[in-house]
């Protein structure tokens, strides 16, 4: 996706940048230091969302959209600067295509029920690919199973990526929706969003993109390439948990029924039947998450204080020293594509040492990473391997981080008297 | 911060585990996979007439820790007696590990522990149940468990 205009307004120094980060000066509770390696299962928040979050929470707390009286006007105008953030941030048209949900994965379900269930019909195709999180198969299986849709699945490449061989097979007018992440949680393998996009489109389909691991990393600009869906959560944007985002275009959001029912999402009630609001709020049942989502919008403007040129030259950095060092490392393999093709996410395994016991080893050293199925296992069993080891990086990770991870495999491979 | 998880006596048990395998004529076998992390383990025991376990076999995929637990397992119940595997408890075996583990490691380590009390459980309920041989679904579990 291509770089809406931003202007950093620092200049980056990852030492600098890490004392905004509290957590990660903190000693652990075995006296060692962190080294955080697992920011694609949730990133560490900065002062500016922490001490936003305090704010709301201490000095204007009150429900939004409700309360005539000061405190509920200011939260309500705060969270809508949090929406126009988030607009701005992914260059929706308009801010009421923001939709705030709890985090990816009910985006996705509200995209599977909203639209999915009432606008696939049986023989229609709905198209994914086995690197998917469970969050963007298992939804489509449930809507598939729903409505007599067909799943189908894109091919992978030796290396991790989507075959694009079948593209010409596999997206027909017979496509109603390509659900496809824009960045592997395990593989880090980059789609071609764009290629996919003007695809879906030619055949009349409709794509979802999850984002959650892209638009962390990523410029995202829902128009260019034009997508249909975009989901994210806060919590893997620096943010909090609990809030997340579903960008939906104005037309289909419009042609959708609500997915949940309640307050805020009504126009007017009957006994009978009931109206709906308008948007954003038609989705947004009941009481959001407004701290969070307020602490969203504070994590996007840290976000832009550093840029995405500065954000992105400091995780290729990291992601080219680990692609480099790691199949250094005895006994070690790596799964997915090369460099050019991958966020600054690596997945690996060490020979005769399970990737908890790595996990539980490397913890001694402070170094936290991810082990399992990472919420992948159709990919696991495509990898053929029931678990992998996975490194994600942030922009506040340093090289010496990298040579930690490498000593932490040769310690662990010490321990097992592999060496 | 436990340094000393992974002593000689968990490894020596992960490296040349205790009758890991089948038995050809199991008396009751079971399996069971934690789908958090897909490690998986089946137990097989052999009992003799007068209800003791003749011999116990194990098989299984994933970290060093729920494989020796499942070994050390093994070890320990030959011999004993039905009454006996009843008395046995969680904490009997976290203390065989002699390792102190973590509340997310527990599972790891009592992983084969559960199939066997399960195992227990449905023995009771048919006092001498038909051995479930295993499955092809069981072994493509082993095989490929994601
Ligand atoms: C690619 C991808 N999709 C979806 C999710 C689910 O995100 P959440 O748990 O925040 O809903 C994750 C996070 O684990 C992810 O990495």
């Amino acid at each position: 996706m291509s770089t809406p205009l931003e202007t950093p307004s620092r200049p980056f120094d990852v030492h600098d940048v890490r004392r905004d980060f509290p957590i990660l000066a903190r000693p652990l509770p075995n006296g060692a230091t962190l080294v955080y390696l697992d920011n694609g299962a949730t990133s560490q928040k900065p002062l500016l969302v922490l001490d936003k979050l305090r704010e709301v929470e201490a000095t204007y707390n009150a429900n939004v959209h409700r309360g005539i009286h000061q405190l509920g006007d200011r939260v309500t105008v705060e969270l809508e600067a949090a929406r126009e953030k988030i607009q701005r941030f992914v260059n929706a048209a308009e801010s009421a295509e923001i939709i705030f949900t709890s985090g990816t994965t009910m985006s996705i379900n509200l995209v599977a029920f909203a639209w999915g269930r009432k606008f696939l019909k049986p023989g229609d195709e709905i198209l994914i690919n086995e690197m998917e999180h469970h969050a963007n198969i298992v939804p489509w299986q449930q809507t598939a199973k729903a409505t007599g849709a067909k799943l189908r699945y894109i091919p992978l490449t030796a290396d991790g990526r989507l075959d694009a061989s079948h593209f010409d097979r596999l997206i027909t007018t017979k496509t109603k929706l390509v659900a496809v992440t824009a960045m592997s949680n395990v593989l880090g393998t980059l789609n071609p969003i764009r290629e996919l996009a003007a695809r879906a489109h030619q055949v009349g389909a409709v794509i979802l993109v999850d984002g959650a691991q892209s638009v962390p990393h990523l410029p995202t600009d829902v128009r260019d390439p034009a997508i249909d869906f975009l989901a994210f959560s806060g919590h893997k944007l620096y943010g909090p948990t609990g809030v997340g985002v579903l960008y939906g275009r104005r037309e289909l959001l419009e042609a959708m029924d609500p997915f949940l029912c309640g307050g805020n999402m009504i126009n007017e009630v009957h006994l009978e039947s009931s109206t709906w609001a308008d948007l954003p709020s038609k989705f947004e049942a009941g009481t959001l998450p407004i701290a969070e989502a307020i602490g969203l919008g504070a994590a996007i403007d840290y976000v832009q204080s550093l840029g995405f040129a500065a954000i992105h030259a400091q995780e290729s950095k990291l992601l080219e020293k680990a692609l480099r060092l790691l199949p250094q490392t005895p006994g070690v393999t790596i799964y997915g594509p090369s460099f050019e093709h991958r966020g600054s996410i690596v997945s690996f395994t060490v020979e005769k040492v399970h990737p908890h016991d790595l996990a539980d080893l490397f913890d001694q050293k402070g170094v936290a990473i991810r082990a399992g199925h990472h919420c992948t296992m159709p990919l696991h069993d495509w990898l053929d391997v029931s678990a992998t080891a996975r490194v994600s990086f942030a922009f506040y990770n340093t090289e010496a981080e990298v040579d930690a991870l490498i000593d932490a495999i040769h310690y662990a491979r010490h321990k097992f008297r592999l060496e | 911060m436990n340094e000393e998880l992974y002593d000689d006596y968990i490894l020596d048990h992960y490296e040349c585990p205790y009758h890991k395998g089948h038995l050809a004529c199991p008396t009751c076998a079971h399996s069971e996979k934690n789908p958090l992390c897909g490690d998986q383990i089946r137990i097989e025991l052999k009992l003799n007439d007068t209800g003791h376990v003749e011999e116990a076999f194990f098989n299984g995929k994933g970290c060093a820790i729920s494989q020796a637990a499942a070994s050390i397992l093994c070890q320990h119940v030959e011999g004993k007696t039905v009454d006996e595997l009843h008395r046995f408890q969680a904490p009997d075996m976290l203390r065989l590990l002699k390792v102190p583990l973590t509340a997310t490691r527990q599972r790891c380590g009592l992983l084969g522990f559960k199939v066997l009390k399960a195992m227990m459980y449905s023995l009771d309920a048919s006092p001498t149940p038909p051995a479930q041989q295993p499955t092809a679904n069981d072994e493509s579990i082993v095989a490929t468990s994601g």
